[in-house]
């Protein structure tokens, strides 16, 4: 299935945020091939969550987000002129940290909430719930309820119907921030074989606090850092293992075996 | 195995105080309960006033009461019928929602979700000064002010949407002064403060996960608001609208200016000066009314007070209901 969509690279160049006269990240350049995973990791307020708003034009919708640089798909420049924000979050999906399924609606209108929000139709829509459900391996647990509200289910279940919402829209990139940081061991365990899996058919972003969790999951990781006052930015950026078992940079060698944040 | 059975004794229940301990505790918690029992008393004894004085009338009119549409005082014995009445308000009522509701929720979004900081505290006190204002005032400007402007309105959708029933005249000779219509608008200004704040501080409660949910799924800000934010509060906007429509049925002053009384039914002509309020009645009649009258008028202030009440009841169902899965 979904063989028409093929995942895609995403890269980000000379990427810098303010909000307001503050600026919060300065000029990261980042690049995440087509079926990798990669996870971006670093202490609370180094910017990575931002970053990551940033691939989506999320942060636009905070009050005095400004940008510089650019985000390419497949070499597009998402900022550019063929680009509106809606455009862009339909072919880059987004988990978040909290599970957030729409409370009114029942476990099958999540997953078709998406189509209906961008405004197109659900054609033969009980393929795509079954399909996106299965994706996000969670079509056996709710197949049988699926009109129950969506806010019946457990948090993990929750989490896992939220990256089945946004993988019913068949996104060439999907970016998860911090998807597991509300879950216990075991749905956070479910969700990372589900990562794994669908990193055969796009490409992955993920925010993680969790160093085990980056190591489990990702082929590269790129290490952010904010020292006082100054702008975050990649401190570190490379294959996974080089990351954790032979750091280049000292405070990455620091962060990664637990000496701070 | 052969312990287990002997009789263990009964564990003795500790007893637990959760009550107030120490005096200062005491204290507020009377003074407190006091207060809150002195709002049930109050509410009582408003009732019992309101059948006692209302009992006469009532009596001798009997059930046509509600439902006549004749009011007499130079018969014997006087004829007090107050059916026209009470659809008016329920009628001018439900317009002053019909109006204000599209206004208010817009308004509120504005407020939550576009408006800079600084200008959405500015326009929401400016929306709740707008309920500080007196309803003579309204009622006045209402009439200096605003009703021939209604009446521009009312002449364009008589002569553009004439041939449906609601916006039909028997005669056009009046100027569309006096209707339900303008009545509806000056309710609805009145109730926009309420509705807003309300609807305001739903809007504000609600996750904001959500709203970038529906965002990062490629909605516009229109479907999100559609399908995610007005769903999700839709249960606590209907409870400020009838609790602003409660409002809009005692409203008194402000109406009794633009509207024109008269006792027949307006099955839904609304720019037809016919009609009337209940509460627009009674302070008309109010004035020049003898001993007989007075109790009729009571009776219809003890119509008004049930439906208001009813209305309150029925929103809280109603909020209640529409969220089911805040229960949890």
């Amino acid at each position: 299935m979904n063989s028409s969509i093929k995942a895609s690279t995403l890269s980000s160049e000379n990427v810098s945020v303010w909000f307001g006269q503050r600026q919060v990240l300065s000029d990261v350049n980042l690049v995440f091939p087509a079926n990798k995973v990669t996870a971006l990791i670093g202490p609370s307020g180094c910017g990575k969550s931002t970053f990551i708003r940033t691939l989506n034009r999320m942060h636009e919708l905070i009050p005095g987000a400004g940008l510089a640089g650019s985000v390419y798909l497949d070499g597009e420049d998402i900022y550019g002129q063929d680009f509106d924000a809606v455009s862009v979050r339909i072919k880059i999906g987004m988990v978040f940290q909290k599970p957030n399924p729409f409370p009114t609606m029942t476990i099958r209108d999540n997953i078709l909430s998406g189509l209906r929000l961008s405004g197109r139709k659900a054609e033969n829509a009980d393929e795509v719930v079954e399909n996106s459900l299965k994706r996000a391996s969670i079509w056996n647990e709710v197949k049988d309820r699926l009109n129950d509200q969506a806010i019946s289910l457990s948090g993990g279940q929750q989490q896992r119907l939220c990256i089945a919402r946004s993988l019913a829209m068949n996104p060439q990139v999907l970016l998860l921030d911090e998807p597991c940081s509300a879950l216990d061991p075991g749905s956070t365990r479910r969700i990372e074989e589900t990562i794994k899996e669908l990193s055969s058919s796009m490409t992955i972003v993920i925010v993680t606090h969790n160093m085990q969790q980056a190591q489990r999951v990702s082929d590269q990781t790129a290490f952010f850092l904010a020292d006082d006052n100054t702008p975050g930015g990649v401190v570190e950026f490379g294959a996974t293992e080089q990351v954790f078992s032979g750091p280049i940079d000292q405070r990455t060698n620091d962060y990664v075996n637990g000496h701070f944040g | 195995m052969s312990e287990s059975s002997v009789t263990k004794p009964a564990p003795v229940r500790r007893k637990l105080s959760a009550g107030p301990l120490s005096t200062g505790d005491k204290l507020f918690f009377g003074t407190a309960s006091i207060a809150a029992n002195f709002a049930f008393v109050l509410v009582a004894t408003i009732l019992i006033f309101l059948l006692i004085q209302a009992l006469p009338a009532l009596s001798s009119q009997g059930l046509p009461f509600i439902f006549g549409t004749e009011w007499n005082n130079a018969k014997d014995p006087i004829v007090m019928q107050i059916g026209p009445m009470i659809w008016g308000s329920l009628l001018i009522g439900a317009l002053g929602v019909v109006f204000a509701t599209p206004l208010a929720v817009s308004l509120a979004y504005l407020i939550v979700f576009m408006l800079p900081d600084r200008s959405s505290k500015a326009a929401a006190s400016l929306v709740d000064l707008l309920a500080a204002l007196p309803s003579v005032i309204l009622g006045l400007w209402g009439l200096l002010v605003f009703t021939p402007v209604a009446a521009q309105w009312s002449s364009i959708l008589n002569s553009n949407l004439g041939w449906i029933p609601l916006f039909q005249v028997s005669t056009v000779d009046n100027g569309f002064l006096g209707s339900p219509f303008i009545a509806g608008w000056i309710v609805a200004i009145m109730i926009v403060p309420i509705i807003t704040s309300i609807t305001r501080e739903v809007f504000s409660q609600l996750d904001r996960d959500l709203i970038n949910g529906a965002l990062a799924l490629g909605g516009s800000r229109l479907s999100t608001f559609r399908r995610v934010i007005f769903p999700t509060s839709s249960g606590a906007v209907v409870g400020g609208v009838l609790l602003g429509l409660g409002r809009a049925l005692g409203e008194t002053v402000a109406i009794f200016y633009v509207l024109q009384l008269s006792f027949d039914f307006n099955w839904g002509q609304i720019l037809e000066p016919k009609g009337g309020a209940v509460a627009s009645m009674i302070l008309s009649k109010f004035g020049e009314a003898s001993q007989a009258e007075v109790s009729g008028l009571i009776a219809a202030g003890l119509v008004l007070f049930i439906l208001t009440l009813c209305i309150n009841f029925v929103a809280s169902v109603i909020v209640n209901r529409a969220q089911p899965w805040r229960k949890d």
